[in-house]
């Protein structure tokens, strides 16, 4: 009985983690593993931080006592209990505003070429309508990148997050022929953002290391933050929502579902499910939108335009775009 | 027994032993320049990275592997050649069979060089061995190779091993010292005693077994890098049986040009004969006509049921790829068919005519094999910029592969000089006869 009494309490305040943090935004909770290590030596501020530890407990540490450093390799290993992360795109939402593709460039040191989040004009069949499709990492349960890796340099997590230690991977490139969804990119040569000095954590994907592969990470540094991923909170339609399967809640920071209940309702899909990679990002169709697919071409600089030029939609579209 | 006609034999090979014509010095000073050529690209690609390739995020593998594949088969096609009419006892394999164990081991230490130049993080190589997963096919790969690379040494240093005692014996050789030592060294004290020559005999029996499984399970291996992945183009069942016999095809290509190259040089006219030709033409034509099968079962199926992607791929090789795509699979597999069919055709220049195209068809259709299904991914290419969409190598990628073509010349070339091209002890063994040589043809 105790044990399932303890168990109880230890869901409510996971609940009321996600709850918390999602809603009320960045800076109620930090990130539970940032605990394992506290500066011993700072003085004590007095302003207190609610953190969540790995075991789930919500406790209060002195903000002068944390220390903030991202999280090592060997940490990021450990997917955060409890949790099985999803997030879900809505298509009817998406107007290539691409401030997913900065934010997440911001977020992760990217230059302006490399991009985790890419944003896709896709038209099914010659009569379907054309769509705007951002698309992450899937993170997918069957992942065929992690099982060709000859080094475990790419890894699935507990909570369903598949991440890359940049100071592992050799750069067979395997990784980037075995997903079918060109989520992997390269590091072609040495960028400025990559800092030598900095240790790597593959849950923030920094620094960049010149000849691995690197690839959207799914945000967990800021999910234990109670934050959502850069893309999601910086997208100006809520189009994004992210959340935990287990919970069975996910958001876009304005609006809060039940996961299950918003997949069946709205016919939620994963993309290419043929394939059997089992994806944890899920689909909205383009139904009911807000913005004409032309919309997405307002405002975009000429070589983003240019991407799209050997797309059926805009090979037979009649006007300026 | 067989000594006297040993030496006799070894007389008229030491002149490629002990000295180089100026055409010889020529040839191998070009060489060089070929390989401080490939140097120079090697350290610019250290030193800028990747960037300096063609390759793309898109397009992630490009001619390195295509290298890679292409040395890596005729090597095995070598061992196989070699080992399996080791196995059958045929006669005239014996002034030829040395240049297929040199082909084999050459091109085997040059192929891996091709998938180095391929990884990111060439310091982290040791990685492998220390974080080695099993469940990735290519941690397959490198045990594969690995057992490959002995295997075949050890078959090659078996089948070697008279010629090296007889060197050893022939004190008429004028060669340098350190030479001289070597082959004392390396013949092992073998004195032709017929226990020595039965135990001999028995281990490269068994050897050549071994040569012919190992080539088959890690040409196999190699192919299935490709088909375990989803990539249209790459999953595909038969791409195990395809690979080994596109690797045995261009091998004999490379045995038959190999054969014109040397009997020329060294004027080797009466030991390697036009019915050489004829019978590794044969085997070639036997070949071509399985791979021409391979290729027709695995385009038809593609293009008959054509599935989205499928259909993508297609329309880019007979698009994009047109000519590299006739050549590749018509040509390369007709020409050798015309040539050896009608006995007109025939003749020793015909021959090599055709294996050359037939080396150049099968590295185009490895080409096509990597190149275009990278180009055709799932989601499409979307992408401004053209080095991105599409795949085009560098001077970088070109003279590395050069390099990788004049080091196996030049391993040849050198091999030669070290140890005749043709079996001394052998041939010496059992003088041919012109009926051992007749496949019926």
């Amino acid at each position: 009985m105790a044990v399932q009494k303890d168990n109880k309490q230890e869901d409510n305040s996971r609940r009321k983690f996600l709850r918390l943090g999602v809603l009320a935004g960045a800076g109620t909770l930090a990130a539970g593993a940032i605990i394992a290590t506290t500066k011993s030596k700072a003085e004590a501020t007095g302003e207190k931080i609610k953190v969540l530890t790995t075991t789930g407990e919500v406790m209060e540490v002195d903000k002068n006592h944390l220390n903030m450093a991202p999280v090592g390799i060997k940490e990021s290993h450990e997917g955060v209990p409890g949790r099985k992360f999803v997030m879900v795109i809505d298509l009817g939402k998406c107007k290539n505003a691409r401030k997913c593709v900065d934010g997440c460039q911001k977020g992760h040191d990217l230059p302006r070429d490399k991009e985790f989040m890419k944003v896709y004009l896709l038209q099914d069949a010659d009569k379907t309508a054309p769509y705007w499709f951002p698309k992450p990492c899937f993170h997918c349960d069957n992942p065929l990148c992690v099982s060709v890796c000859p080094v475990g340099a790419t890894y699935k997590r507990s909570d369903g997050i598949v991440l890359i230690d940049n100071e592992r991977c050799i750069g067979c490139k395997f990784c980037m022929t075995a997903c079918p969804y060109s989520t992997r990119i390269f590091s072609w040569k040495e960028e400025e953002a990559f800092d030598k000095d900095i240790p790597h954590s593959p849950e923030k994907s920094t620094p960049g290391v010149e000849g691995t592969v690197s690839k959207c990470d799914f945000c967990p540094d800021l999910a234990k933050e109670g934050k959502l991923p850069y893309c999601a909170s910086a997208c100006p339609m809520g189009t994004i929502y992210y959340g935990d399967m287990d919970e069975d809640v996910v958001t876009n920071g304005v609006e809060t579902f039940k996961f299950s209940e918003l997949i069946r309702d709205r016919s939620g899909y994963r993309y290419l499910e043929n394939l059997g990679t089992r994806p944890n990002v899920y689909y909205l169709p383009p139904v009911d939108r807000q913005y004409p697919v032309e919309g997405g071409f307002n405002g975009l600089e000429q070589d983003i335009k240019d991407r799209y030029k050997d797309t059926p939609f805009v090979k037979n579209f009649k006007g300026e775009l | 027994m067989s000594s006297e006609s040993s030496a006799k034999l070894l007389k008229e090979f030491a002149p490629q032993l002990e000295r180089t014509s100026l055409a010889g010095k020529i040839w191998i000073g070009f060489l060089t320049g070929v390989l401080l050529l490939g140097l120079v690209a090697l350290l610019r690609q250290i030193t800028g990275g990747h960037i300096v390739t063609g390759m793309r995020d898109n397009v992630v593998w490009g001619v390195y592997i295509v290298n890679f594949i292409f040395f890596m088969g005729i090597s095995y096609a070598g061992a196989l050649i070699s080992g399996t009419l080791h196995l059958f006892r045929s006669e005239w394999r014996k002034p030829i069979i040395r240049m297929a164990e040199f082909i084999t081991i050459i091109s085997l230490l040059i192929g891996p060089v091709f998938i180095l130049l391929c990884i990111g993080r060439l310091d982290r190589l040791p990685y492998l061995a220390f974080f080695g997963r099993i469940q990735s096919p290519i941690t397959w790969d490198v045990i594969a190779i690995s057992t490959d690379i002995v295997g075949c040494l050890l078959f090659l240093y078996l089948a070697i091993l008279r010629d090296l005692a007889s060197l050893r014996d022939y004190k008429e050789l004028k060669v340098p010292a350190w030479r001289k030592k070597m082959y004392l060294v390396l013949a092992l004290g073998y004195t032709g005693e017929p226990e020595q020559l039965s135990r001999l005999k028995r281990a490269t029996d068994i050897m050549a077994v071994m040569v012919i499984a190992i080539a088959i399970i890690v040409y196999s291996v190699l192919a299935w890098i490709f088909s375990v992945t989803l990539q249209p183009g790459w999953h595909s069942t038969i791409f195990g049986p395809y690979f080994v016999i596109a690797a045995v095809y261009s091998g004999s290509g490379v045995l038959i040009m190999a054969m014109f190259v040397f009997r020329k040089v060294y004027h080797l006219e009466e030991h390697i004969t036009k019915k050489h030709f004829v019978n590794i033409g044969v085997i070639m034509l036997v070949l071509g006509a399985f791979f021409g099968y391979f290729t027709f079962s695995e385009y038809l199926t593609k293009w008959y049921g054509s599935e989205k992607n499928d259909e993508l791929l297609i329309h880019i090789l007979l698009d994009k790829y047109y000519y590299m795509f006739i050549i590749s699979n018509y040509i390369g597999v007709v020409l050798p068919m015309v040539v050896m069919a009608i006995p007109r055709f025939r003749t020793i220049n015909n021959i090599t005519i055709s294996a050359v195209i037939v080396i150049i068809a099968l590295w185009l259709n490895r080409y096509l094999i990597v190149v275009p299904t990278l180009e055709s991914p799932y989601l499409p290419i979307q992408d401004s910029r053209e080095a991105w969409q599409i795949y085009s190598a560098t001077w970088v990628e070109w003279s590395l592969t050069a390099a990788g073509v004049a080091m196996f010349c030049l391993l040849f070339t050198l091999a030669s000089k070290m140890i005749p091209v043709v079996q001394v002890s052998e041939v010496s063994e059992e003088r041919i006869g012109p009926d051992d040589l007749d496949l019926g043809l």
